[in-house]
C-alpha cells in the first residue's frame, strides 16, 4: 500500500484508507481511484494535479 | 541573455503555470514576481486552517528558494510592479525596467471592502492570502467571538472552521439566504440549519455601519439598529479581479481583464490567468478553472498554442457540518429547479426544457451522488 499526496494543496491519499466518503474503498490503488474522482481539500480532478509517492 | 517569460503573482495561478511550462520547457530563462513573501500555499487550505490548528507557517508547503530551485526560475519577493509597457515588452518596478517575452498577469483577486464609521475598523480583516491569514491567526489568538461580514461561500466556509476553532460565530450580511448567487434556497437551508447546529448565529438583511472599541471587544451596530458584541471581524463580502495595471496599459477588461480561449489579452505577449481574468465572459475564482489554464497555457508559451476547455465546475464548499457541492446553471440558460430530499439531505437538480441537467446543489449525504451527475453536466467552455 502507497500514499500520494495532492501537489496543489497536500491532501494525501492513502491506499490503505482509501477514501470511504467518496464510496473508494481501503485498499483501493491510487491508479483504480476513477478518473473523475475530485480532490476533497481543493477539488481539483485526478487529472489535474500530480500525486507524488511519498511512501 | 533573452528577455525571460515573466510572471506576475506567486499564488495558485503563477505557481502552477510555472510548474506545468518548466515540464515543458526547460531553458527559457523564467522570472516571477510577487507582492507577497512568496510562499507556496494552497488558498483552499486558509478556510480549514482553525479547524485543524494550523499557523500560517504550517500551511506554508515551500519557502520561495525551494521553488526557485524547483521550478529553476527567478523569484523576486516583495516586489510591486509599477506600470507595463506593452508596445516594448517590458514592465517598471519603480524606476527599473524588466523586459519580458512574454508576460502572464496571475495577481489575483483582492477583497471588497465597504465603508464602516467608528473607531475600530483595524479590527476588520480581509482574508485572502497566507498573509493575511497570519494576520488574523495573530488577531484573533486569545480571543473568543468573531463576526463575519457576508454570509457566502468563504463567509459560511469560515464559520464552519472558526467554530470547530473554538469560536462564537455571528455573520451579518446583507441576504436573505446564505450564498445567494451560488445556491438554491433549499440547500442554502440545510447549510444553514447545519451551521446554526454548531451555534452559529446569521443575522441576515442587515449590514455593519459601525464598529466602536468598547471596554470588552467591539460593538458591531447594523442597519437594524441590532448591536452585536465581538472581539474580531473577519471581511468576507467577495472579491473583485485586480485589473488596474492592466488598463492603465491600455488593456482590454471588464469584470477581470479580458482574455480569449488562449488566454491572450488585447495585447500580443501579454496573458492572465487565475481570479484576475475574465476568460470568454467567465471570471471563476476557483482551483478547476485555475489548473485548466494553467496547462493550456504552459502548452501556448512553450509553442503549441492550445485553447483552454473548461469541463463542468463542480465547487466543493468546506462545509463539514453540512457537506456542500454545487454547480451552478451555465449564466444564461433557463432552467427548472427540482428538489428531493429533507433536513440536511438536499438533492436539487436544474434541467434545461429538454431534459439536460444543467447545474445541481448537493447537500449532505446527497454528495455522494457528485460523481454520477457530473458525467450529466454541461462543459462550461467546451
Amino acid at each position: 500500500m502507497k500514499k500520494w499526496q495532492c501537489i496543489v494543496c497536500g491532501l494525501i491519499y492513502n491506499e490503505a484508507e482509501g477514501w470511504p466518503d467518496d464510496g473508494i474503498a481501503p485498499g483501493t490503488r491510487w491508479e483504480d481511484v476513477p478518473q473523475d474522482w475530485l480532490c476533497p481539500d481543493c477539488g481539483v480532478g485526478k487529472i489535474d494535479f500530480e500525486m507524488i509517492e511519498i511512501a | 541573455m533573452s528577455a525571460p517569460v515573466v510572471i506576475v503573482g506567486t499564488g495558485l495561478a503563477g505557481y502552477n503555470l510555472a510548474r506545468e511550462f518548466r515540464k515543458l520547457d526547460s531553458e527559457t530563462p523564467l522570472l516571477l514576481i510577487t507582492a507577497d513573501d512568496g510562499r507556496s500555499y494552497s488558498k483552499p487550505m486558509l478556510s480549514t486552517g482553525f479547524g485543524k490548528n494550523k499557523e500560517a507557517d504550517g500551511l506554508a508547503m515551500a519557502e520561495p528558494g525551494a521553488m526557485a530551485d524547483q521550478l529553476k526560475a527567478e523569484i523576486r519577493t516583495h516586489t510591486r510592479i509599477s506600470g507595463i509597457d506593452p508596445g516594448h515588452k517590458r514592465l517598471w518596478i519603480g524606476e527599473e525596467t524588466v523586459y519580458y517575452r512574454d508576460l502572464v498577469l496571475a495577481w489575483g483577486a483582492e477583497t471588497v471592502r465597504v465603508p464602516v464609521e467608528g473607531d475600530a475598523q483595524d479590527a476588520i480583516f480581509p482574508i485572502n492570502d497566507l498573509e493575511d491569514y497570519a494576520r488574523f491567526r495573530a488577531a484573533a489568538a486569545g480571543k473568543k467571538r468573531v463576526l463575519i461580514l457576508g454570509a457566502g461561500l468563504i463567509g459560511c466556509e469560515f464559520a464552519n472552521d472558526l467554530i470547530l476553532g473554538g469560536y462564537e460565530v455571528d455573520l451579518v450580511a446583507p441576504c436573505e439566504q446564505v450564498m445567494p448567487t451560488l445556491l438554491h434556497p433549499a440547500a442554502a437551508a440545510a447549510v444553514q440549519a447545519g451551521l446554526e447546529s454548531l451555534g452559529a448565529r446569521f443575522h441576515l438583511g442587515p449590514v455593519l455601519t459601525r464598529l466602536l472599541r468598547a471596554e470588552q471587544g467591539l460593538q458591531a451596530h447594523l442597519s437594524n439598529g441590532q448591536v452585536i458584541v465581538c472581539d474580531v471581524v473577519v471581511s468576507a463580502i467577495g472579491l473583485r479581479p485586480r485589473v488596474d495595471l492592466a488598463t492603465a496599459a491600455g488593456l482590454q477588461a471588464g469584470r477581470g481583464v479580458t482574455v480569449d480561449r488562449h488566454l491572450k489579452t488585447s495585447h500580443v505577449h501579454i496573458y492572465a490567468l487565475g481570479d484576475c481574468a475574465e476568460v470568454e465572459g467567465l471570471n471563476l475564482l476557483y482551483v478547476m478553472p485555475l489548473m485548466s489554464g494553467a496547462r493550456a497555457l504552459a502548452q501556448t508559451l512553450a509553442g503549441t498554442p492550445t485553447a483552454v476547455k473548461y469541463g463542468p465546475m463542480p465547487i466543493t464548499v468546506k462545509t463539514p457540518v453540512c457537506p456542500l457541492v454545487v454547480s451552478p446553471p451555465p449564466s444564461g440558460r433557463e432552467g427548472i429547479w427540482s428538489v428531493e430530499g429533507q433536513g440536511a439531505d438536499i438533492k436539487a437538480l436544474c434541467h434545461d426544457p429538454e431534459g439536460n441537467l444543467l447545474g445541481y446543489a448537493l447537500t449532505g449525504a446527497a454528495v455522494l451522488e457528485k460523481l454520477a451527475l457530473n458525467k450529466q453536466l454541461p462543459a462550461l467552455l467546451a
